[in-house]
């Protein structure tokens, strides 16, 4: 777990080469060629980059209008103006139409530490998640990134990817398989199962690896579809462990630890620690300034594992 | 909340005091004093924070410094004086600008630029008016300042206050469409309290933005809205106290378009789209207060 990675190359990486095998792979973005790494795509294939400006609506629209017409649009903004911009458009135009349209959120969570919480797209997974027809993909690392690109691309509706701005080292197993509604289990263990996503995975492996040297086992699974959620593995680590921390780089107010909870809940009640932005606006800071503050850490994991256990 | 400074408000109402009694000569020469202050500061504020937005920062001070040395009506020692006149950034990605004026006018000490995006501070990288006197209404993503201007003009009608509403817009940002719905409704209102201020330096994050999305006829889209339209050099202080001072005909919001140069007074950051977001160097930052010198006065 030495190397990290920019999961945005691996994204632009995968993107590129798809379009080089299938030309309906189209994308569309808002003023952020930049930053959605979108330079090597532009060079390739002007032709097949939309850039509509500032203007997030307009550009999920353009995007569904696209797919209507044979292609497969990848839209590509920052996570926060994408999600919360566009959410209609996301709604009526994407989703109840069933457009296979792939939105790309780029550098969400706390990635513009800095710049704001209008700029910290906490909230993305509560909000997407609430919608019906969407898959909402968190990849943990490159590998899940590029996998995620070729899933999309491949399956016949939209989907919202989430491609996060932190450096991160490898977390995927070789052979891992990736399908909607399918977790990873990273480490086994029956004391406490660890559910996290995205930045949080590499966290939580590290956290594991703490507790192990305390006599802690803790199970991690990594869940990279927020939607359709892998039930089995969470009702599985209801019943086989003593509970379950959930860790995400976003709001605990409807994100992944709302939906492992409600699924808890619903079936096998146990204890359950939810870790997350605990619903407030952040203050200023860089965003490992921000982790920290709000125990997004594999230190918070452990603490959370512990109390969880002790209670 | 950050609290006012006594020092910097005497400093500030001595420098207004000495404007509105100069000719007209010697204002432009006070405001281009205070222009190029302030156009040091935000360089030393981006250089501090290791990132920031100078391009925009330094295209859209001039308006500021006008606005806030010579137009606007406030009291720095009460941000939220009813009567106040409101001004709104909306182009928030230029917060250091902003904090950098408001500071200047008193609203905080100014010692407190120095923790510009710092862990903790007031000064996030774009304005919370939770946290910083002087600002109205948060902003940062784009096309948020023009509906909440054309709210702010319609409470002074309904009151009625004489209070003036000014907002500033980026031309890029004009892409968004939120901001044609509220300009369609100030001019269905006929808000002629409203001054929208386009600061038009053709420039946005990634290209110009008549290769991004083409803006122009600019000026036939506002009038077409029912806006009275005055195009004036944004760098020249007098066009804008001009265009700012002169009620607009009645019935008519009035915007001025303000022909910009993005990365204005540093030669290697003018007209280039990298200085969006791109942090200048130690050296570079010394070329850049040394050109400013040179300018200033
Ligand atoms: C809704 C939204 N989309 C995208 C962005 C990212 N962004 C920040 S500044 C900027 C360019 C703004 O250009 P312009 O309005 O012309 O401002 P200026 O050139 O004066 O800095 C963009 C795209 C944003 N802040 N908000």
């Amino acid at each position: 777990m030495s190397e990290t990675y920019d999961c945005r190359q691996a994204f632009a990486e995968e993107l590129l080469a798809l379009a080089r095998r299938d030309a309906r792979i189209v994308a569309v973005c808002n003023d952020s060629v930049g930053s959605s790494n979108l330079g090597g795509f532009r060079e390739e294939f002007p032709d097949r980059l939309i850039n509509v400006g500032i203007a997030e609506q307009d550009m999920v629209g353009v995007g569904a209008g696209l797919a209507n017409g044979g292609f497969i649009p990848f839209v590509c903004a920052a996570a926060p103006f994408l999600t919360g911009r566009a959410l209609e458009q996301i709604k009526a135009d994407v989703a109840y139409s069933q457009a296979p349209v792939i939105l790309c959120g780029m550098s969400p969570g706390m990635a513009y530490g800095e710049l704001g919480p209008t700029h910290h797209s906490i909230e993305d997974l509560s909000w997407l998640r609430a919608i019906a027809n969407l898959p909402v993909v968190v990849p943990a690392d490159p590998i899940q990134t590029r996998a995620a690109v070729r899933w999309a691309a491949g399956h016949t509706g939209p989907a919202y990817l989430r491609i996060g701005r932190f450096k991160v080292p490898v977390t995927t197993p070789a052979h891992a398989p990736f399908e909607p509604g399918r977790a990873i289990r990273l480490t086994d263990g029956d004391d406490a199962a660890v559910i996290a996503a995205g930045t949080m995975v590499s966290r939580a492996l590290s956290a594991a690896e703490h507790l192990r040297k305390e006599g802690v086992h803790a199970r991690v699974i990594d869940m990279p579809f927020i939607d359709p959620l892998d039930e089995g593995a969470v009702l599985e680590a209801a019943r086989t462990t003593r509970g379950i921390v959930t860790a995400e780089e976003g709001t605990v107010s409807g994100g992944l630890g709302a939906a492992v909870a409600s699924t808890v809940v619903q079936h096998c009640p146990v204890r359950m620690r939810i870790l997350g932005v605990p619903h407030v606006f952040a203050p200023t800071g860089s965003p490992g300034f921000l982790l920290e503050h709000f125990g997004l850490t594999a230190e918070g994991i452990v603490r959370a594992v512990r109390e969880l256990l002790a209670a | 909340m950050l609290k006012p400074d006594p020092v910097a408000i005497e400093a500030w109402r001595a420098r207004r005091a000495a404007l509105l009694a100069a000719n007209a000569a010697d204002q432009e020469m006070l405001l281009r004093q205070s222009s190029t202050e302030l156009r040091r500061t935000v360089i030393r504020m981006v250089e501090r924070a290791g990132m920031g937005h100078l391009g925009g920062d330094l295209s859209v001070i001039d308006i500021l410094a006008t606005l806030f040395g010579a137009v606007l009506r406030l009291d720095p020692n009460d941000a939220h004086w009813p009567e106040r006149d409101r001004f709104i950034l909306s182009k928030g990605h230029s917060a250091a600008a902003l904090y950098a004026t408001l500071a200047a006018c008193g609203y905080f000490a100014p010692a407190q630029l120095e923790t510009f995006m710092a862990p903790l501070s007031a000064l996030n990288g774009h304005p919370n008016r939770t946290k910083v006197p002087g600002v109205e209404t948060n902003t940062g993503p784009l096309g948020h300042g023009l509906p909440v201007a054309v709210g702010c003009a319609l409470a002074a009608r309904m009151q009625g206050s004489a209070r003036r509403t000014f907002v500033v817009l980026g031309d890029g940002e004009l892409q968004e469409g939120s901001n044609w719905e509220a300009a369609m409704a100030a001019g269905h209102y006929e808000l002629a309290n409203l001054t929208a201020i386009v600061d038009r330096n053709r420039l946005q994050q990634g290209a110009s933005t008549e290769e991004t999305n083409r803006l122009d006829p600019l000026s036939d889209k506002w009038r077409s809205f029912g806006w009275e339209v005055r195009e004036v050099d944004g760098h020249d202080h007098v066009d804008l106290l001009h265009a700012f001072r002169h009620l607009p005909r009645r019935g008519k919001p009035l915007t001025v378009i303000a022909h910009t140069v993005k990365g204005k007074g540093v030669s290697f950051m003018e007209n280039r789209v990298e200085w969006h977001h791109k942090v200048p160097t130690a050296p570079q930052v010394i070329a850049a207060l040394e050109e400013l010198q040179e300018t200033g006065s």
